[in-house]
């Protein structure tokens, strides 16, 4: 199984196989984090919350599990994604990752540097851009970079200079001077994702960059962030987009209800999926029988029942289109109609299905 | 402590005060002007003010605007940065420990309180003249004064910035401030309550009513007031108590 457990690499993964430079690694060691109060929604909008409550208390406090226990390690100088779905902890991580969340126990660093106990030398490294556009909004897009510059201590000849670069860079030079309240969504992400880059840090995080995008703004952010990437610095991201993860990530790590699923490269993943392929199968009736026929099938790596509709099932297998005839002729044999087929092709979609049982879509 | 991010902070808030500077003028002078003009001057001159109540007057209203400015420079931007768009996020990103943030805008809030109650004594004067008696025995008494109760509501900003919503700003006007001001001693010297021994008590616990008392003390003496330097004391120990509460509750809501 090519698939590489978060701690194993923790512990093997000490010296970096390739990095850049004075390039900036990030590590986490078995964080966790319960928020008692609703957190907000910046950092995981996607928490329902009432899960668990405390017993004894005459006011219990709700409490939610948003992290269970997460170590992993981003080389430095990759790209990194956080593949999960919505609320299952990504953004929180990246909360931790960048002081902006206290973990309720475990470890992160930046580089050499505590991210909790050395707070001030952390936010030197890194660049910062989360799920909603947190602009300044009383300021105008030029002015939001210069001032960001300005925090930073760049000097002022410098950071006009790199505003004009960025502003031209994200296309947003007609509309630098004007104040940012009147933004679409889509020019609000790229002045975020432009603030972001203007202290030029050794580490950017990027909490669901392309959400909102549209295509071609996507494409260019895709090729601005490989081009970052490519002076040497570190890029962790968070997306519950496959595509996304899967085009620009040199190593992913999947996360479900706070826990890492699975870690590797996108092919190492897509690899470690029996067989590759899925095929979603939707029967007339339930027939164990079926099932354990089309075990038999050559190519046929695992079929698995879906808990909650017996009458379903998965078939994970080394192709796809040429078993349907097959599975068809079976079904025939057996008197069960074939109601529903469903090919996916080896996809990070399969690989999360496969580990979890729910569609990252869901 | 970085004083690079420090000064650079301060240098945003001072661009944001001057893009808006014409509402916050009329915001900070109207209401007190407005006041002044209708007691100390159509009560007055029509006899139903004696005319020493014009200078009895200038002190309360100077701790007034203020205390007003303070609070409202401070809070009103924490109420909304800390709103879900987190607008403030990119400050709290910034290479500094993120108390600071929250000293320079005590420290911002109150240069604009000390400048609104610096402003008030010409203005008031102009609007009151002839009749104002000034007797500014000690003008570094005076000058703490002020400085404390700048402090005071900056830092009572702070506290309560980061402890109201949104929703619940009108609220904070009409149970806060508003019995403040009114039980603040502002429009009489705390003295005039000694027909009610028990509010004269009660009134104590408003800090309103120590900024008050101490500009009274300061400014015009020939009035009953307060020992100016049981003024300082407790205005001092309102300061660190606001401050400290400040930055707890900054913390609370900048961190999750």
């Amino acid at each position: 199984m090519a698939l590489i457990s978060l701690s194993q690499s923790f512990l093997t993964q000490r010296a970096p196989p390739y990095g850049i430079g004075m390039s900036t690694g990030i590590r986490t060691r078995d964080l966790r984090k319960t928020y008692t109060s609703p957190p907000p929604l910046a950092s995981g909008g996607g928490f329902g919350f009432s899960a668990a409550r405390g017993k004894g208390n005459k006011q219990p406090k709700p409490q939610i599990v948003a992290l269970d226990g997460i170590s992993l390690e981003v080389l430095p100088g990759e790209i990194f994604g956080l593949l999960g779905p919505n609320g299952a902890g990504k953004s929180t991580t990246v909360g931790i990752l960048t002081t902006r969340v206290r973990p309720t126990s475990g470890q992160a660093w930046i580089g050499e540097h505590d991210v909790w106990a050395e707070q001030v030398a952390v936010k030197r490294l890194i660049g910062v851009v989360q799920q909603r556009p947190n602009l300044d909004f009383t300021l105008t897009a030029r002015e939001i970079l210069l001032f960001h510059g300005a925090y930073f201590g760049i000097d002022s000849h410098e950071r006009t200079e790199r505003a004009t670069t960025l502003l031209e860079r994200f296309k947003l030079t007609d509309r630098a001077d004007q104040m940012v309240r009147g933004f679409s969504g889509g020019m609000m992400q790229r002045l975020a994702i432009a603030r972001a880059m203007m202290h030029d840090p050794q580490v950017l995080f990027l909490d669901e960059p392309s959400a909102g995008l549209d295509p071609q703004t996507r494409l260019l952010l895709w090729e601005i962030i490989r081009e970052y990437n490519q002076s040497g610095k570190t890029v962790l991201l968070t997306t519950h987009n496959m595509e996304e993860a899967d085009a620009l990530c040199q190593r992913l790590a999947i996360i479900d209800h706070g826990k890492n699923i699975a870690l590797g490269t996108p092919a190492e993943l897509k690899a470690s999926v029996p067989g590759g392929y899925l095929l979603r199968l939707r029967f007339g009736q339930h027939s164990p029988e079926m099932l354990q026929r089309l075990q038999r099938l050559a190519g046929v790596r695992e079929v698995r029942p879906i808990a909650n509709n017996e009458n379903s099932a998965d078939v994970y297998a080394d192709r796809g289109g040429s078993l349907v005839g097959e599975i068809a002729s079976l079904a025939s044999a057996a008197s069960v109609e074939l109601c529903d087929v469903h090919i996916s092709e080896p996809s990070l979609e399969n690989l999360f299905l496969h580990h979890t049982g729910r569609s990252l879509r869901d | 402590m970085n004083w690079t991010t420090f000064l650079a902070l301060l240098g945003r808030d001072a661009h944001v005060a001057r893009r808006n500077f014409v509402p916050l003028i009329l915001q900070t002078f109207l209401q007190p002007m407005m006041f002044v003009f209708i007691f100390g001057r159509v009560m007055v001159s029509s006899g139903y003010m004696p005319a020493a109540y014009k200078s009895l007057l200038l002190p309360g209203i100077m701790a007034i605007s203020m205390v007003f400015t303070g609070v409202w420079a401070v809070a009103m931007p924490l109420i909304a940065e800390f709103q879900f768009t987190r607008e403030i996020e990119d400050r709290l990103l910034a290479p500094i420990n993120i108390s600071w943030l929250a000293i320079e805008k005590v420290f911002f809030g109150a240069l604009q309180a000390l400048a609104a109650g610096l402003a008030v004594i010409p203005m008031a004067w102009l609007l009151l003249r002839p009749g104002v008696e000034f007797n500014l025995s000690s003008p570094l008494r005076f000058a703490c004064v002020t400085v404390l109760v700048a402090l005071f509501s900056a830092c009572g900003g702070l506290a309560l910035g980061c402890s109201v919503n949104q929703t619940h700003i009108g609220l904070m006007f009409s149970m806060v401030l508003t019995p403040m001001i009114f039980f603040g001693c502002t429009y009489y010297p705390w003295s005039a309550l000694g027909h009610f021994p028990i509010l004269q008590k009660v009134v104590l616990i408003n800090p309103l009513v120590y900024a008050s008392e101490g500009l009274r003390g300061t400014l015009v003496p020939q009035f009953p007031h307060l020992p100016v330097l049981a003024v300082l004391i407790v205005l001092t120990i309102f300061d660190v108590l606001f401050l400290a509460v400040g930055l707890r509750q900054f913390h609370a809501k900048s961190v999750s």
